[in-house]
C-alpha cells in the first residue's frame, strides 16, 4: 500500500470524537464522495461516470446549481463555450440531464462538517445533519465556500446565537410561548411569521420598508394578522440585544422615524439572506492559498492524497474562476481519482463520439 | 472619465478615475478599494456592493430600480442614501461622486 497521508490522523481537524462516531446513524460507502453540486460538482459528476465511478454529492443548498441557481438562475452567462447565451438554471438543468446516465445521488441541504482517513486509505466523511460516508476520493467542489446565513451587524449577537437567535427552524416547538421577533421581507421571513404566530406567545415582523418581496398571499395574510392585532408589524432595523448568558429578553429597535424602543423578544429569526463563507474546509488541514485550496495543475489533487479540488475554491499559478475551467479541471481530475478508485485498471482514452463502451454508458448506443 | 471618491470605513479616501459606461462597483473592485466584495460580480444578486452614496449626490445617481431595492433588503444597516453601486453606472454628471462603504457587507 502507498504510504498516503502520513500524519494526517494525528491532526486533530481529521478525527471525529467517539460522540460523534457513535451518532453516525447511516453508513453511505461510494467511490467518490464530491463536496458542492454547482456547476463544476455536477459536471464532475459526468466526467467520473465515463470511468465507472460512483458519486454522492453534498451540497447545502436545497437544490443543485450552486451559485448559478441560488444567485442568478435567471441572469445570462456568455461564456460557457458552445453556449453564446444560457441562464443560470438552464446551465444547471443541462448539467443535470447530462450527469443523469451516471444516477448520482445528492444530498442536500447538508453541509460536511469533517473528514478524516481511515487506516485502508478510504475516508470517512460527516455532514452536519450526522450522516457518514466512507469514500475512496473526495473531490471538493464547493466554489466560494458554503451559503451560509447573513448575521446583522447587531454588537453582541453572537452570544445569543444558537440559544435566541436562530438563522433556520429546525423545531418549531423551540419556540412555542416565546415573543419571536422577525427580520426580513422575503418568503422566509414571511412564512415562518405565519407559521409560528398561532403558537407563538407573540410575535413581531419587522423589515426596513413598507414592501415585501414574498408571495403575495403571505403578505395578504400577514397583514391580516397585523391588522386584527395579532401580530405586530414593524418598519425600522435591530440595533440592540438585551439580556443574560444568552437568553434574550430585549431588542432595541429603531424605527423609519428614527424613535428608539425596547421590544420584548426572547426569539429573533433574522432572514437577510444567504452570503458564502469558506466554512469548515478551512480546517481540514488542507494547504490553502489565501483561503483557496492549493493544488496542482496535473491532477488537482490537494496536500493531502486522494482528496481533489475543482472550481472556483482551488488556486493554482494561473487559475481563473471561470466555470469553463472548472470543466477542464473535472476531466483531469477525474483520469486521476480512477487511479486511485480503481489502481489495477488501466484507463483509456476515448472520445464519446465514437466509442460505443461510452456511448452504452451514456444510453445512446 | 469621472473621478469617483470612495470613503472606506476607517476613512480612508480612494479616489478613482472611472470610464463612463462601468458600474461604480467595477471601479472599486478593479482599483482593490476595501469593503465592497460584489460576491455576485455586478449581477444584482447579492448586496455586497452596498454603499452611502453622499447626500450631495442622490439627487444625480437616482432612485434604486424595485430589483435593487429588493436586494437592498439583504444589506446591512441599509439608510435612505443606501445603493447596490453595481447598479450605478458612471456618466459625465457624476464627475465627483462621493461614496462612503459600510462597516460590513454581511
Amino acid at each position: 500500500m502507498q504510504a498516503r497521508g502520513e500524519g494526517l490522523n494525528h491532526a486533530g481537524l481529521f478525527m471525529f470524537t467517539e460522540v460523534q462516531r457513535s451518532i453516525m446513524s447511516e453508513i453511505i460507502e461510494t467511490d467518490v464522495v464530491i463536496i458542492g453540486a454547482g456547476p463544476v460538482g455536477l459536471f464532475a459528476v459526468f466526467e467520473l461516470g465515463l470511468l465507472d465511478i460512483r458519486c454522492h454529492l453534498i451540497d447545502i443548498l436545497d437544490k443543485p446549481g450552486g451559485q448559478c441557481a441560488e444567485l442568478y438562475p435567471e441572469k445570462p452567462i456568455y461564456d460557457i463555450p458552445g453556449f453564446p447565451i444560457i441562464t443560470g438554471q438552464g446551465l444547471t438543468d443541462n448539467l443535470l440531464a447530462q450527469a443523469k446516465p451516471f444516477a448520482p445521488t445528492f444530498h442536500l441541504g447538508e453541509m460536511v462538517a469533517g473528514i478524516e482517513r481511515l487506516e485502508d486509505n478510504r475516508f470517512r466523511v460527516l455532514t452536519d445533519n450526522d450522516k457518514a460516508f466512507i469514500a475512496k476520493a473526495i473531490v471538493i467542489a464547493a466554489g466560494g465556500g458554503s451559503f451560509q446565513p447573513k448575521r446583522p451587524p447587531v454588537p453582541g449577537i453572537d452570544a445569543y446565537e444558537g440559544k435566541s437567535v436562530h438563522y433556520s427552524v429546525r423545531k418549531m416547538e423551540a419556540f412555542r410561548d416565546h415573543d419571536i421577533l422577525i427580520v426580513g421581507g422575503g418568503d422566509s421571513a414571511l412564512d415562518w411569521t405565519l407559521n409560528l404566530q398561532p403558537l407563538a406567545r407573540s410575535v413581531t415582523l419587522m423589515h426596513r420598508r413598507d414592501a415585501f418581496r414574498a408571495a403575495p398571499d403571505s403578505v395578504n395574510k400577514m397583514r391580516a394578522l397585523a391588522e386584527a392585532g395579532q401580530l405586530k408589524l414593524v418598519f425600522g432595523q435591530v440595533t440592540g440585544l438585551e439580556g443574560d448568558d444568552g437568553h434574550m429578553t430585549h431588542a432595541v429597535i429603531v424605527d423609519n422615524d428614527n424613535q428608539e424602543h425596547r421590544l420584548p423578544a426572547t426569539r429573533m429569526l433574522p432572514f437577510f439572506g444567504l452570503t458564502m463563507k469558506l466554512g469548515p474546509i478551512a480546517e481540514w488541514g488542507l494547504n490553502l492559498h489565501e483561503n483557496l485550496i492549493k493544488v496542482d495543475t496535473e491532477k488537482f489533487e490537494t496536500s493531502e492524497p486522494g482528496i481533489f479540488s475543482i472550481g472556483d475554491i482551488n488556486w493554482y499559478p494561473g487559475k481563473l474562476k471561470l466555470i469553463l475551467s472548472g470543466f477542464h479541471e473535472a476531466a483531469l481530475m477525474a483520469q486521476a481519482v480512477s487511479r486511485v478508485v480503481n489502481p489495477d485498471k488501466k484507463v483509456l482514452f476515448q472520445y464519446t463520439t465514437s466509442s460505443t463502451s461510452l456511448q452504452k454508458k451514456l444510453g445512446v448506443a | 472619465m469621472a473621478k469617483i471618491t470612495y470613503i472606506a470605513f476607517d476613512g480612508t479616501v480612494y479616489d478613482i478615475e472611472a470610464r463612463e459606461g462601468t458600474t461604480v462597483m467595477e471601479n472599486a473592485v478593479r482599483n482593490s478599494v476595501p469593503g465592497i466584495e460584489a460576491e455576485c460580480g455586478g449581477a444584482c444578486a447579492c448586496a455586497t456592493c452596498h454603499v452611502y452614496v453622499d447626500p450631495d449626490w442622490v439627487a444625480a445617481t437616482g432612485e434604486p430600480q424595485p430589483m435593487e431595492e429588493d436586494m437592498l433588503d439583504f444589506a446591512q444597516d441599509v439608510q435612505p442614501n443606501s445603493r447596490l453601486s453595481c447598479q450605478i453606472r458612471v456618466t459625465p454628471a457624476l464627475d465627483g461622486l462621493i461614496v462612503r462603504i459600510p462597516e460590513s457587507q454581511g
